[in-house]
């Protein structure tokens, strides 16, 4: 994305996510932050919603994985960052993927376009057979 | 099937669970007997000695068949007995309120039949400690299968919270509505659909309105969970409306791309309740006369 890279607090924390509690936890966690770094009631909403989606397609697609999420600074602004991270079969076809309303499953097919949508900067990487990664951030304003 | 795994149990091993199966074949009865001394010591008339006694004894053969067929593997074939019935005593204990510590003496106890005395020959001393990291694992074992025990208690417990915590309640004649409030997961979620269409059915109302002021967030899988339920009140001959979108609700929505079509939404429960009766074509006096 733009700009020189975020610099990450020291205090990122790690949860795993296994479960729809795991996904409920994740989110939670997200929305504490957001309230910490002062993003507008607007923005945790979209962030906190942004981090349920790619939570659960953690656990449902990647077959669970890890969330990492903290506090990052760039120039001089304050963020919060996500980092989604699963070890499953990776997304063959991205374009088809981020495809407002397209589904392997038996979803909206809107959760990983719109989270995209839902933050600031977004970066996926995926790798058939390996898992995938996506890196949310939203800037307080 | 030795349970031998090659390089991994060593000749020396091996002589020691034949001396811990001699030792526990000579001396059954009272070893069986100091067993369940140590454990009813603990659990006190909680639980009656008859049982205990039953327990304890099948544990004690298969853990000698255990060490007999499969050395010190306890996680190999030779001991799925000795698992299967932790498993059960675990469970049971879980079930019935017992402490961890309650659940995994029956198991850890077991190590203190053989503890040496002064004139204990040291092969046996060292059969003794060997029996006693074998229990140790096993011990752990039982905990976690407690743990497990434990926590699918509480996740059914709180899933009759969650029904309980759900009210649908009949605003007006033909008018049901359910407030959502809190972290939306996908079983309360469901729960919620269901009983709302029950109740539209118990109440033979027509209109319903879901209120999701107190949602925090509103992703795919809850609109998903609202849609189909919008769809299923449709099926039964009733109308939704969805009430309570908080602004920042709203422009997450448009966001995320979710469509609810055509589907009535309200700012509040009250406009939802005047949009239902107004289908329903009550007279609402000045109220209705206003709008
Ligand atoms: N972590 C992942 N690993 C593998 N495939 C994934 C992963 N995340 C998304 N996908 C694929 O991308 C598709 C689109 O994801 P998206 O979240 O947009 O829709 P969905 O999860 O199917 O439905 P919903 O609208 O409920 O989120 C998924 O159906 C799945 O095939
Ligand atoms: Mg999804």
């Amino acid at each position: 994305m733009s700009g020189p890279r975020p610099v990450p607090d020291a205090d990122h924390e790690t949860i795993t996510i296994e479960s729809n509690d795991d996904v409920v936890r994740a989110r939670q966690l997200v929305r504490t932050l957001a309230q910490r770094c002062k993003l507008s009631l607007v923005d945790q909403t979209k962030l906190v919603t942004a981090a349920s989606e790619l939570a659960r397609n953690t656990l449902v697609y990647g077959g669970g994985g890890v969330m990492r999420t903290g506090l990052v600074r760039r120039d001089s602004r304050v963020g919060v960052t996500a980092v989604f991270e699963d070890s499953g079969p990776g997304i063959p076809d991205l374009d088809l993927a981020l495809t407002d309303g397209w589904t392997s499953g038996g979803g909206l097919g809107l959760g990983l376009s719109g989270a995209r949508r839902l933050v600031d900067d977004f970066t996926l990487d995926t790798e058939v057979g390996r898992g995938t990664q996506v890196a949310v951030t939203k800037w307080a304003r | 099937m030795t349970g031998m795994r090659e390089g991994v149990t060593s000749v020396a091993e091996q002589e020691i669970s034949t001396r811990l199966v001699e030792l526990l074949t000579q001396q059954r009865e009272s070893l069986g007997a100091a067993w369940l001394e140590n454990v009813s010591a603990t659990l006190r008339g909680r639980i009656s000695v008859a049982e205990l006694d039953r327990e304890l004894r099948e544990l004690y053969s298969a853990l000698v068949d255990g060490l007999r067929t499969g050395g010190f593997d306890w996680q190999g074939d030779s001991y799925a007995e000795v698992r299967a019935l932790l498993g059960e005593l675990s469970r049971n204990r879980a079930r019935q309120g017992f402490s961890p510590t309650e659940t995994a003496v029956s198991v850890l106890a077991g190590k203190e039949i053989l503890e040496p005395t002064t004139e204990t020959s040291a092969e046996d001393i060292q059969a003794y400690l060997r029996l006693s990291r074998l229990m140790d694992a096993l011990g752990l074992y039982t905990l976690e299968v407690y743990a497990k025990t434990r926590e699918e208690i509480i996740s059914a417990q709180s899933e009759q919270l969650m029904e309980l915590s759900t009210p649908v309640v009949k605003l007006w004649e033909g008018v049901v509505a359910v407030p959502l409030v809190g972290t939306l997961d996908s079983a309360r979620t469901q729960v919620v659909m269901e009983k709302l269409l029950q109740t539209l059915v118990d109440t033979g109302s027509d209109q319903a309105i879901i209120d999701i002021t107190g949602v925090p967030a509103v992703d795919t899988e809850v609109a998903q969970h609202l849609l189909k339920t919008v769809v299923a009140a449709r099926l039964m001959g009733a109308e939704c409306t969805i009430s309570g979108i908080r602004p920042q609700i709203a422009q997450t929505i448009v966001a995320l791309g979710i469509q609810f079509g055509d589907i009535v939404t309200k700012a509040t429960l009250a406009d939802a309740l005047k949009h239902a009766l107004r289908r329903n074509s009550v007279d609402l006096g000045r109220a209705g006369g206003a709008a």
